[in-house]
């Protein structure tokens, strides 16, 4: 279903993926993990068309997101690592803008959207504003529209970040539903160690831009000679702290965050 | 056209939404209208230019066009800093499509914004000479407005911060607004002035109001500012959709 060879993106002389290949099938869920800055939203952005790669070559259900761009985003769904709301609308209006843009017909747009939004428990809070929403429940709501339109993959990039254990494991369920009735092949990143090990089935390790190691969990814990995922991947990455320089976006949200403080 | 539709609306619901940015925006076109307006009446009805807040109207209502709608256009920016973006680019949806949307939503809210100027303009007192000639000026108004959001898109497309921002404010919206002829006629004026203010679009579509509503010391022929207007506007589609089709994240 994705299919990668030898991919590398430089930014001027800083390499952040450098030679990555791996292949997931149709229908697997695949969790690629990694410390950060290592290249995980790096290569998630590339197979969703937001980033040309340097060199290398992409195929996603055969397709190449560089000359199908259109295709290959009718395929995918994706959860973005970082906000994505329109804070000014509704979550309903949220959800609505989405299904417009990926074409999905009306009567099933608002059927699915309730339903979404009554798995994810926002149903009653549908006409407020996502701005005025908690970090988990933008989090919820960003989920919820990533299931709108039924994708043959979805991406889900650090998906639980700020969720609490009810609202992960109600997600991981869904994903697994999904993977198993509708045939989704997932792709995810996560830094939870216990969830890759226990939706993933199969794991890629990337660290520096390089791709580490591959394999069913099991595979990975083996060849580490380790009990556990977490200890699978500290030997594989080391124990060092990474640090990521922040983008020149990452300060524009610092600044807008002061900004609106002092404005109230 | 689904997604050019969605686009557009999203444009006006966050319009009205934020109704209290739509009435500070109202308080600089105010301070030149009753200010200036009234300000300069005496010197300028001596020197034999004619009503003075005749003139200006339709160069204040140009502005607020202007303004609301390069703005709409940096607005990228914010949806950039918020992630909005990512979200419409990775959509199967051409990025044409979207940046059409987008510039239509933000066309129309100008085009709003500056009905509510020329409202308010006569209710201080500007009679345009027929008011019939309201749609054509309206007509005018449009090509105001898609010119300067497609303009916006452009920039705003490879604006990765605020600092930018100021930059555009102080070196390209200011003079395009200074330069435009909305406050002092392009009449007489020295061959630099005169060659630089028919660069500016805003010249042609203040002057093109000036032209419909019968407001003194317009410049040009009507048909012109129509023409030179429209072909700017089509310039600045193209140029902001190449742009907007190049956005990286």
């Amino acid at each position: 279903m994705i299919r990668v060879q030898n991919l590398v993106k430089t930014f001027g002389s800083f390499t952040a993926v450098n030679d990555v290949s791996f292949e997931v099938a149709e229908g697997e869920i695949f969790a690629f993990l990694g410390p950060n800055g290592a290249g995980k939203t790096t290569t998630i952005k590339m197979l969703t068309t937001l980033l040309q790669p340097t060199s290398g070559s992409i195929s996603l259900d055969g397709l190449n997101p560089k000359t199908h761009h259109n295709q290959v985003r009718q395929r995918f769904g994706i959860v973005f690592q970082d906000p994505s709301l329109d804070g000014e609308l509704t979550a309903w209006e949220n959800m609505e803008l989405h299904g417009v843009l990926y074409h999905v017909p009306s009567k099933i747009r608002r059927q699915r959207s309730e339903e979404l939004l009554k798995l994810f428990e926002l149903w009653e809070r549908k006409d407020e504003q996502a701005k005025k929403f908690s970090g988990g429940m933008k989090r919820r709501l960003e989920i919820a529209r990533g299931f709108l339109h039924t994708p043959r993959i979805l991406f889900l990039d650090e998906p639980t970040l700020g969720l609490d254990p009810q609202s992960r494991n109600q997600l991981w369920s869904h994903v697994k539903r999904v993977n198993e009735t509708e045939k989704v092949t997932v792709f995810l990143t996560t830094h939870y160690m216990d969830e890759a090990d226990r939706v993933a089935h199969r794991i890629g390790v990337i660290d520096h831009g390089k791709l580490v190691a591959q394999g069913t969990p099991r595979e990975i814990k083996d060849s580490t000679g380790t009990e556990t995922l977490e200890d699978a991947f500290l030997k594989l990455t080391g124990d060092n702290i990474r640090d990521e320089s922040a983008s020149s976006t990452d300060q524009l949200r610092q600044f807008a965050k002061m900004w609106q403080k002092g404005g109230r | 056209m689904s997604a050019i539709y969605i686009l557009w609306w999203r444009e006006l619901r966050r319009y009205t939404r934020s109704r209290a940015q739509m009435i500070v925006s109202l308080g600089q076109p105010l301070l030149y209208l009753l200010v200036l307006g009234s300000g300069f009446g005496h010197v300028f009805q001596k020197a034999g230019m004619g009503n003075y807040f005749q003139f200006i109207s339709p160069g204040v209502i140009g502005m607020m066009v202007l303004f609301s709608s390069i703005f709409s256009g940096l607005g990228l920016l914010w949806d950039r800093q918020f992630g909005f973006l990512k979200e419409t680019l990775v959509a199967p949806v051409s990025r044409l499509q979207i940046m059409i949307g987008r510039t239509l939503g933000g066309a129309t809210v100008a085009v709003i914004q500056g009905l509510i100027v020329m409202i308010l303009s006569v209710l201080f007192g500007f009679r345009p000479q027929n008011w019939l000639a309201i749609p054509a000026a309206i007509g005018f108004m449009v090509l105001i407005a898609v010119c300067f959001a497609a303009l916006g898109t452009a920039i705003g497309s490879g604006l990765q911060d605020m600092q930018g921002f100021q930059l555009i404010m102080n070196f390209l919206v200011m003079p395009i607004y200074f330069l435009s002829g909305a406050i002092f006629p392009l009449t007489n004026q020295g061959v630099v002035l005169s060659f630089i203010t028919r660069l500016d679009p805003l010249s042609y579509g203040v002057d093109g109001m000036r032209n419909v509503l019968g407001a003194p010391n317009a410049a040009f022929n009507p048909v012109v500012d129509l023409i030179v207007l429209a072909a700017f506007g089509f310039a600045f589609i193209l140029f902001g959709a190449w742009r907007f089709s190049k956005i990286e994240i």
